[in-house]
């Protein structure tokens, strides 16, 4: 499903600041796969999300989803393909438009828009019932401007946002870090039902080993623009925190990552 | 009272009634004339974000296209048609420096007006137009036997409201949910596949349309186009919608369009109280310019936070 060959993307290129954010990797993903990537912080995780969905062009390398070549082709044109759920609960919707407006927006991703009405009667209707599965009570606040819910209500709002047009890759950037413990778990949650039941190929960027463990089919980890660690099936299913640790603590620098291995033991 | 006191700042409370009630119908007449300037400014400011200072110059635009066309013997519709397309591409063209050259918004405003003013001056052929002994769009409104007020206010609330209900649907079309989402989380609408670029440069199109035409008819009401005209544009547009959303309580977008048009009433009518109090013509662009920093600024003084949308665009 997505094929990334031999990638590289440079920051600052030719100054002080020079940082090879990813450098030389190949990674191919398979349809249906649920990857989880982990990795200190500069290790290139958001960067290889960025890549694929187009946010940043690669500076060498191929980049492949779904048979088309799409290395060149700017965001908004992989849009078609890709649904995407952001750290910054804040990022995913649009503010001052309301929730209705925000889905009705998501529903069209990556279809052309003309000179329709954008939230017809029908839609309404459907986007009530969609709201009321969520159990946040937005289902009667379909005409609030979303800049009134809060972090944990936009993101899940964000996540359904994403199944009203199923996109053939998803990619989930750190999506519940910012959002407290229980909110976390039901977002994710969700995340994981809606996973499995679209079979949507997936890419989760996390910090925290224990979900990346926990979730998914594959693991790889990340240091210095370099997959470190592949892992698939019986063998992920069978790894720890601890051998993690174990094995790779010494590349693996980043206090983050400890704190959320202690806190799991 | 004698005859000559009326500009006095010392009249009668009686005849100060009479005198603000005089100032009525040519504020609701300007007023209207300009709101289209400031629904406009709406469409630049507000929805999209973008501080779009193109205005000052787009506007004598309009004015110089639609004068240059009448003087030459065309109908003034026409003159107006092609001052809104005129307005659409001096938009476009800012938008263009911004999405493409990567010009800073701000910047590329001011290029573009001032690049407009050589271009006015070259489409008018001199810096002034006089229209009162030409047929302009106002001309059969003035030949009969009512006062003109009665016709020329309720065509200019016709037009500026007809035009604010076409932009109010259009904005709630999918293609104008993706132009107020470019100006309210750009990451957000590229990631759902819209082109923002192209959204910014059809907005600030529309927006100096809007202004254009505002100018195309401000130049046949009051029988001249010059090529200062535009000076201060800007300014008394942004008080007009700062003193519209204020008094609108504005959070929707009909709301703001609506804003627009009461802003721009309420602001000419502030302008012709205070120029009846004595306020120097000369003192008019200090005094609206002193006005939207007051409004801006006191909020901010007061330490009260107003919210994200309230200020977008400034």
């Amino acid at each position: 499903m997505i094929h990334l060959e031999h990638l590289r993307k440079v920051f600052n290129k030719g100054t002080a600041d020079e940082k090879c954010a990813i450098d030389d990797l190949t990674l191919h993903i398979a349809e249906g796969d649920f990857l989880t990537v982990i990795g200190s912080n500069g290790a290139g995780k958001t960067t290889l999300l960025n890549l694929i969905s187009g946010t940043y062009l690669p500076d060498e390398g191929r980049i492949v989803i779904d048979g088309e070549d799409v290395t060149r082709i700017p965001d908004f044109k992989r849009a078609k393909y890709i649904g995407r759920v952001f750290q910054d609960p804040l990022v995913g919707t649009a503010a001052s438009m309301s929730i209705e407006e925000n889905l009705a927006m998501a529903e069209k991703r990556g279809q052309k828009r003309g000179l329709r009405w954008g939230v017809t009667k029908a839609k309404r209707e459907r986007y009530r019932e969609a709201l009321r599965v969520l159990e946040l009570g937005l289902e009667d606040r379909l005409k609030d401007p979303v800049g009134l819910l809060s972090g944990g209500q936009r993101q899940t709002l964000t996540l359904l946002m994403v199944t009203l047009s199923i996109p053939k890759v998803l990619l989930l950037d750190e999506h519940t870090a910012a959002l407290d413990p229980k909110t976390a778990h039901k977002v994710l949650q969700l995340s994981k039902e809606m996973i499995e039941n679209h079979r949507l190929t997936t890419i989760m960027v996390t910090h925290n080993m224990q979900q990346a463990i926990a979730y998914g089919n594959r693991m790889i980890m990340l240091h210095e623009g370099r997959i470190r660690f592949d892992v698939a099936g019986e063998k992920k299913r069978n790894l720890s925190v601890e051998t993690l640790i174990k094995s790779f603590g010494s590349v693996l620098k980043d206090e983050t990552l400890f704190t959320a291995a202690e806190s799991v033991e | 009272m004698k005859r000559g006191e009326v500009d006095s700042p010392l009249l009668s409370f009686g005849g100060r009634m009479e005198s603000i009630l005089r100032i009525i119908p040519i504020s609701l007449e300007q007023g209207l004339a300009y709101s289209l300037v400031a629904i406009g400014i709406v469409i630049s400011f507000r929805i999209l974000a973008f501080p779009d200072l193109t205005v000052d110059g787009s506007f004598p635009l309009g004015a110089a296209v639609a004068a240059k066309m009448i003087i030459s013997g065309y109908s003034p519709v026409w003159g107006i048609l092609l001052a809104v397309a005129a307005g659409f591409v001096a938009g476009y063209a800012t938008g263009f420096l911004n999405t493409r050259l990567k010009i800073n918004s701000l910047l590329a405003g001011i290029l573009v007006m001032t690049i407009l003013y050589s271009v006015n001056l070259r489409i008018m052929g001199r810096s002034n137009i006089q229209l009162l002994t030409f047929s302009t769009i106002f001309t059969p409104m003035e030949n009969l036997r009512v006062s003109r007020f009665y016709l020329v206010i309720p065509f200019f609330f016709l037009v500026a409201y007809g035009l604010k209900i076409l932009l109010d649907l259009f904005l709630h079309t999918d293609m104008g949910m993706a132009m107020r989402a470019t100006g309210d989380n750009e990451q957000m609408i590229r990631s759902l596949g819209v082109n923002t670029d192209r959204m910014t440069l059809l907005g600030l199109g529309i927006s100096n349309a809007f202004i254009a035409l505002s100018g195309a008819l401000v130049a046949q009401d009051q029988g001249f186009a010059d090529v200062g005209m535009g000076i201060g544009t800007i300014v008394a547009g942004l008080a007009a919608i700062i003193i519209g959303e204020t008094l609108v309580r504005a959070k929707t977008v009909r709301a703001f369009t609506l804003a627009a048009i009461v802003g721009s009433i309420v602001y000419k009518m502030i302008i012709a109280i205070g120029l009846r109090i004595g306020l120097a013509p000369t003192d008019l662009k200090m005094a609206t310019g002193l006005m939207v920093i007051v409004a801006l600024g006191l909020p901010v003084l007061k330490k009260e936070k107003e919210g994200k949308l309230h200020l977008r665009g400034i």
